[in-house]
């Protein structure tokens, strides 16, 4: 069975509307104008325990209006939910019992407060026992080598470890799914990687369900085992990384490095897009050559140094899809 | 000037974006000004000795504390103190605008536009429903619209004084809630300033903050005119450019001590 | 129940603790405040000063009234904040957060920030008390202490159902309404005069809607011993303090309105 199922799930909100200028303001003050916008259109999907799922889209999508619903803050206008065998909205104190969530930009800490103390306020918050608590801390620490952070006033914290931090006290009550809302957002190259190693070791070693909404797509790429993208309230795509870039288009990318800097190069049924000095890119489309006798072809004619054959980066078949939405 | 008009119509805005704040406003200073002149007027059948001010001129008095509440420099600058807090005041200093007259705009701005919108639509039910009179005549209506500017004016210096202490930071914000307290209470929004003992009135008249409620009151009432009325806009009036050159002062001390701290 | 009041005590230490990290700060604070409550009280003095009585209310009997007020108020601003900043907590979305957790909305409102700095009117308040109590030589008998007692904590029960029932509106609206200073700063500054002062809309209205008066004028004459020129009972004055944990009551339920609208629209 899966742990999340959700069918036609549609969300309707009432805006309100500002007039621009002084006049505007005035006119504001006697009436105000609403206009209806879909945030969410008839959405529908599963997911099963111990997946890692990516949640992408651009700004306003509505990532984070089904996020709140998955979460039991917000009520949707129509539809079916369930997680873990409740509806999140009706059964709102059970429900998040079961889940942790972590925003990347906001921190659930207690910002004066040395970690050990937010962790000990969550304990009472979550009703958790004593005993299960002692022995969650411990398995946490260790997960996410925390022993020299817990004394340390959280504001005193750097983004990286706050974030660790952060995803420990989502977990202290041992939720069944995990939502992680932009976790790599503003930290440094190395936090980033530490945090990406962190919930993949959550994922695969202890079976952890997450779901993640990100901007960043190196975070899809290097965790997810598959993405829901969504665009305008409607599921764009659903599947994992190779179907996202079917989607999107055939072609590869020919890196070649030549020996000699100043060799100009003409190859039929390929482009150049890019080049660097003795480093060059081609693009092709493997339904009318293929990579081995473009290779062959190349070889043949010019002094070549190295070659590799890769697919376009994962932003740029995004960036296909939405504009292929929205002509 | 340009810049300046700009500050006042952007801030317009922003305030007149709060619709229904400036709705329940209205009625929160009714429903005051209601519980008020029922305390003064209960106070003034109790009291056996006749005070300076007849109970007529009290009620209106107050009617005036509420219509015009906003000239009171209430509150500190949210904006300049979340400034100095993050470091951004520094950008301030970028702007092509002398500072002083920037934040002295800021706040005449923020007690001009809410005090029109105030005043106009509580002085009409006051004056139907709760005994508010009309100015003591037309000279005292010119006077107390002088009176007004002037008080105008002597606010917004001193709040403008109480922002800029707020560069001291630590210290800053309890001095300016204090200077704040100190003024409402001496103004006379609370009681009038005749009311207030007798022994304490010289020192009442010669301080500042009389000027900005009590003054023009008064003269609204005619309880001062002709050379004394003339002596009020004048104190108004020096007691302004006094604490305008006091803010010029401590605001230049203020950033010369922001450029040897920061870095 | 005792693990709601658990968890309120933690948040309390919590709150101790962090304002504690900024000492300096937190004495100031404390002092302005107390010098703020110290000039209410002032303009109560000036006012006796010039006129001598007010409706049969000397000066040290109306320092009891005003006590009373002010500790009921004091306390449940300090144990209540969190709701007073409540608009900001809508507006920069950490109520989602409050939604994420499986307690009480309104405990975790109350509980978020817990602000010790309103001990400075209480310390005041409860002087002005003690100087009136003192100056009528008033005989504390255990009836007494009970009536203080039961007013104070209707008060506090009162003054705390009005400041959720502020907060509730900023799910509305994201302004905050000057509206309902009317009913706490607005209740208080009514409340610190005798009842008696005021037309009769008034007196209803602080009597049965927002029912301020039950708990600081009635209980107030059953301390002083003085009869009531509007006819309430005995009985009446020592028991109505009850009604503001009513209030509360009812207020709890609107702000739970208030919660289903917000999770409809998600602002």
């Amino acid at each position: 069975m899966p742990l999340i199922q959700v069918s036609r799930l549609s969300k309707q909100y009432a805006v309100a509307e500002r007039r621009p200028g002084f006049w505007g303001a005035l006119a504001g003050l006697v009436r105000r104008r609403t206009r209806l916008v879909q945030a969410l259109d008839e959405i529908s999907f599963s997911i099963e325990p111990g997946e890692l799922v990516g949640y992408i889209g651009p700004n306003g999508a509505g990532k984070s209006t089904t996020v709140k619903i998955l979460a039991g803050i917000l009520v949707p206008t129509s539809g079916e939910v369930t997680v873990a065998g409740r509806v999140p909205w009706r059964e709102r104190i059970a429900h998040v019992a079961t889940i942790g969530v972590v925003f990347g930009q906001r921190t659930q800490l207690w910002w004066d407060l040395p970690v050990i103390e937010s962790f000990e306020l969550l304990r009472d918050i979550y009703r958790v026992s004593p005993a299960e608590y002692r022995r969650t801390l411990d398995e946490l620490i260790a997960i996410m080598d925390l022993k020299d952070l817990l004394d340390t006033p959280v504001r005193q914290l750097s983004l990286g470890q706050r974030m660790r931090c952060d995803v420990a006290a989502a977990l202290l009550h041992r939720p069944a799914v995990l939502f992680l809302d932009e976790p790599t957002i503003g930290l440094d190259a190395v936090a980033k990687l530490a945090t990406r190693e962190l919930v993949k070791r959550l994922n695969r070693e202890q079976g952890m369900t997450v779901i993640l909404t990100t901007h960043d797509m190196d975070d899809i790429e290097s965790l997810c085992t598959r993405v829901i993208m969504i665009d305008e309230g409607r599921i764009l795509l659903d599947g994992d990384l190779d179907q996202l870039r079917r989607a999107a288009t055939t072609e590869r990318r020919l890196v070649i490095i030549l020996a000699d800097e100043a060799t100009w190069i003409e190859v039929p049924k390929a482009t150049v897009i890019h080049r660097q000095g003795a480093r060059l890119t081609l693009r092709f489309d493997p339904a009318t050559v293929s990579a081995a006798s473009l290779i062959a072809d190349i070889t043949g004619r010019y002094a070549i140094r190295d070659l590799y054959v890769e697919h376009p980066p994962i932003e740029e078949i995004v960036a296909r899809l939405y504009q292929g939405r929205t002509p | 000037m340009k810049p300046y008009l700009a500050v006042l119509n952007a801030r317009a805005r922003v305030l007149l974006q709060y619709r229904t704040a400036a709705m329940a406003g209205v009625a929160t200073q009714i429903f005051w000004g209601w519980i008020r002149v029922s305390v003064f007027t209960a106070f003034y059948a109790s009291g056996s000795a006749a005070p300076p001010l007849s109970l007529a001129d009290t009620v209106t008095y107050l009617w005036l504390t509420q219509a015009l509440l906003v000239l009171l420099p209430m509150r500190v600058d949210g904006e300049v103190q979340a400034m100095v807090r993050d470091g951004t005041v520094a950008y301030e200093l970028v702007r092509p605008a002398d500072l002083y007259w920037y934040w002295f705009t800021r706040q005449l701005a923020a007690r001009s536009v809410p005090t029109m919108l105030r005043a106009s639509t509580l002085v009409l039910p006051a004056m139907l429903l709760f005994d508010m009179g009309l100015p003591a005549g037309l000279a005292a209506a010119g006077w107390f619209l002088l009176g007004l500017a002037g008080a105008l004016l002597l606010s917004s210096a001193f709040s403008t004084l109480m922002a800029i202490t707020l560069l001291w930071t630590v210290s800053g914000e309890g001095i300016a809630r204090l200077m704040a307290l100190v003024g409402q209470f001496l103004s006379g929004s609370y009681i009038p300033v005749l009311l207030f003992p007798a022994w304490s009135q010289a020192a009442l008249a010669a301080l500042p903050f009389r000027g900005i409620m009590d003054t023009p009151f008064r003269l609204y009432l005619g309880n001062l005119s002709g050379m004394a009325a003339a002596g009020a806009l004048l104190h108004q009036v020096l007691w302004t450019l006094a604490l305008i050159a006091a803010g010029r002062a401590l605001l230049s001390r203020g950033l010369s001590r922001l450029v040897v701290q920061g870095g | 129940m005792r693990d709601t009041l658990h968890l309120y005590g933690s948040y309390l230490a919590a709150s101790l603790r962090s304002q504690l990290q900024y000492r300096a700060s937190f004495l100031m604070m404390t002092a302005a405040v107390g010098a703020t409550s110290f000039l209410e009280f002032a303009t109560v003095w000036a006012l006796f000063e010039r006129f001598g009585r007010l409706a049969d209310w000397s000066l040290p009997e109306a320092a009891v009234l005003y006590g009373l007020v002010n500790v009921a108020f004091a306390l449940s601003e300090a144990l209540a904040r969190g709701f007073d900043d409540f608009p900001s907590m809508v507006r920069s979305g950490s109520f989602d957060r409050v939604l994420l957790r499986p307690r009480s909305t309104a405990l975790q409102v109350a509980g978020s920030r817990i602000q010790l700095m309103r001990i400075g009117r209480l310390l005041q308040a409860l002087l002005v008390l003690a100087w009136g109590a003192h100056a009528l030589q008033i005989r504390w008998t255990l009836e007494q202490v009970g009536i203080a007692c039961l007013a104070i904590g209707g008060g506090v029960a009162l003054f705390s159902g009005l400041l959720v029932l502020q907060a509730t509106f900023s799910f509305w609206s994201t302004e905050s309404l000057e509206v309902f200073n009317i009913a706490t700063y607005g209740g208080v500054e009514t409340t610190q005069y005798p009842l008696s002062v005021y037309r009769r809309e008034l007196r209803t209205f602080f009597t049965w809607f927002v029912p301020l008066a039950t708990v600081t004028y009635f209980p107030t004459l059953a301390i002083l011993n003085r009869s009531d020129p509007l006819g309430s009972t005995r009985a009446f004055q020592t028991w109505c303090p009850l009604l503001g944990w009513l209030f509360l009551a009812i207020c709890l339920q609107i702000w739970e309105i208030g919660v289903r609208h917000y999770r409809s629209t998600g602002s």
